[in-house]
């Protein structure tokens, strides 16, 4: 290793002034972009910023005024079920698919390509198609219920109470499967066969082998993929915007939808950012939790 | 799991193809409507299939400015973004590579760090920042907010690709004699070089999908990208609409479609390996 960098040392005598040159970029960009807007943005959310007017330091009335806000409550409560019910199902149908695409099969290629076209749509377009298939005068979703006799007239579903929030999870949940499929099973191919094999010497049925090898030799992966996705659908917008602007009268307003409103349509700015630390410390929790399952996995091994 | 009787096989394709069909079937009945004529897409009792093959939408998509002129706006927004990105990561990773000191670790820790604040927290401070330069509705603030965005994910996969070439091909070039710019460009660059498409590609997507930065930045009309513009459009249905936006749609995910189909293999290695790595 001493021989190494010596000759490192050598190779590039400048070492100190190259590393700076090149890196300069970075340091700069990442400082300038990313790091103090976002020290700034945290800061905003102490303040009672509008746009254009002096920023002044407000403390923690934001918080105050946002445990008393009937809107940022319902907000968290949909988001809240928006984000559970999406991330377990996507997590759950893209393992149960991620499961069937491990085994050795014909055309394996084909699906794989077939199930990854959704994950590729972007989320804009995923609301219009979602929107034309529950359209109540040409979408699909009417007709074919209509035939099959479920429904006698067409359901107006992206505009009903009742209907809207399953309807806007089926279309969440539909762009997420593949993903979660995908990155499963990339996790499941890497167990080893040796263990199913072993396994079905000593007369281990399906379900024991899923129970006793799949589930906590994929834990890693597992709990990386539920925490990413739970955070990722926790700060849905764009195919929320398109199918229903977060109505209707709020109900599927995520807690994207109402910052987004708050400081930049009626310009609320230190209340927005306030939505956003809220956010960041319910996903801090996410983070935590899935660090104190790394952490002890590698206690394990 | 791994079963191989016949019975239980075609069992595990007839599974699989359900979820297919749930997965394709939104994408074709959309591909279907763009495919119809407006009256049949309104005559009360759709097909799933056109009962007429009409390509008119796709012509008044491509012959309409709003939809084309947007199209372009994300395709200029998109390349610079891509070529500024590529510029910066890969110098920045091969001397985080290369040259070890403590702002690496700093910089790597802020790139995981900064991934679970939502994007409103970079938004508010980003769009102050712009409006003081009069760079709010423009197309180069947009350039600038998309190159800020996908810099840390790009850096992160160029950081990993770089760390996979050994040391000693370059110190080999060097002992025969090579100069340092040879050693970049006929030894590195070569080795990189998909590395780099694979990271072009994905911020180029990144800015293609990207709705929320576009929406809060920009406000006059020809300066939307295509997913504003989508948008847009969307909000305003009406008879007339339905095939258009459907043929946008199919035009718009083309690109992506592609490059997902193209990038299959790199999709997964470096979140897997980084979970296994914990």
């Amino acid at each position: 290793m001493k021989l190494f960098k010596a000759k490192k040392q050598i190779l590039y005598s400048k070492k100190e002034l190259g590393q700076i040159q090149l890196l300069f970029p970075v340091i700069v960009l990442v400082t300038v972009f990313s790091l103090l807007p976002l020290l700034r943005g945290i800061y905003l959310g102490f303040t009672d910023y509008r746009l254009g007017d002096p920023i002044s330091f407000n403390g923690i009335e934001n918080y105050i005024q946002l445990f008393n806000d009937e809107y940022f409550w319902n907000s968290f409560k949909i988001g809240m079920i928006w984000t559970i019910v999406v991330t377990a199902l996507q997590v759950g149908l893209g393992l149960v698919l991620a499961l069937l695409l491990n085994n050795k099969i014909r055309f394996a290629s084909i699906y794989t390509v077939l199930i990854l076209l959704p994950w590729a749509t972007p989320p804009i377009i995923r609301g219009i198609l979602w929107r034309q298939m529950y359209d109540p005068n040409t979408g699909v979703v009417n007709i074919l219920l209509t035939d099959a006799g479920i429904i006698s007239a067409p359901i107006n579903w992206l505009s009903s109470f009742e209907y809207v929030i399953p309807a806007v999870i089926v279309a969440g949940v539909w762009g997420e499967i593949s993903k979660a499929a995908i990155f499963l099973l990339a996790g499941l191919q890497t167990i080893s066969n040796d263990l199913y094999e072993a396994s079905k010497i000593d007369g281990a049925k399906l379900w024991d082998q899923f129970r006793h090898i799949t589930i906590p030799s994929l834990k890693p992966v597992l709990a990386a993929i539920i925490s990413l996705t739970f955070m990722w659908n926790f700060n849905t917008f764009g195919i929320i915007w398109v199918l229903t602007q977060g109505g209707p009268g709020g109900l599927t307003r995520l807690p994207m939808l109402a910052a987004y409103e708050e400081g930049f349509r009626y310009g609320y700015i230190g209340y927005a950012a306030a939505i956003g630390n809220v956010m960041v410390i319910i996903l801090s929790l996410v983070l935590f939790m899935y660090i104190r399952v790394q952490l002890r996995e590698r206690k394990e091994s | 799991m791994k079963s191989n009787s016949a019975l239980s096989k075609l069992a595990i394709h007839a599974l699989i193809i359900l979820f297919i069909i749930f997965l394709l079937f939104p994408l074709l009945w959309v591909l279907a409507s763009s495919l119809k004529s407006t009256q049949e897409i309104y005559s009360g009792s759709p097909t799933i299939f056109p009962q007429q093959i009409s390509f008119d939408h796709y012509l008044s998509v491509i012959n309409g400015q709003l939809i084309f002129r947007s199209m372009w706006n994300s395709v200029v927004v998109g390349v610079i973004s891509t070529i500024l990105v590529i510029l910066i990561a890969v110098p920045s990773a091969y001397a985080m590579v290369r040259y070890k000191s403590i702002v690496n670790n700093g910089i790597l820790g802020w790139i995981l760090v900064s991934q679970i604040f939502p994007v409103i927290l970079i938004m508010i401070p980003l769009y102050m920042v712009l409006r003081n330069i009069g760079l709010t509705d423009s197309l180069t603030g947009l350039t600038l907010i998309y190159v800020v965005w996908s810099l840390p994910f790009v850096l992160w996969m160029m950081h990993g690709y770089v760390k996979s070439i050994p040391f000693e091909l370059e110190e080999a070039a060097v002992l025969d004699g090579a100069t340092r710019s040879q050693v970049i460009f006929k030894v590195l660059m070569p080795l990189l070089l998909p590395a780099i498409g694979a990271s072009a590609l994905f911020s180029f997507i990144s800015a293609w999908n990207e709705f929320f930065f576009a929406l809060v930045l920009l406000k006059s009309p020809e300066l939307g990208t295509l997913q504003v513009e989508l948008a847009r459009y969307t909000g305003m249905e009406g008879q007339a609409r339905t095939g258009p936006l459907a043929a946008a749609s199919i035009i718009a995910t083309i690109p992506s479609m592609l490059l997902f189909i193209f990038m299959r293999k790199w999709l997964t290695t470096g979140l897997v390996s980084g979970a296994l790595k914990g």
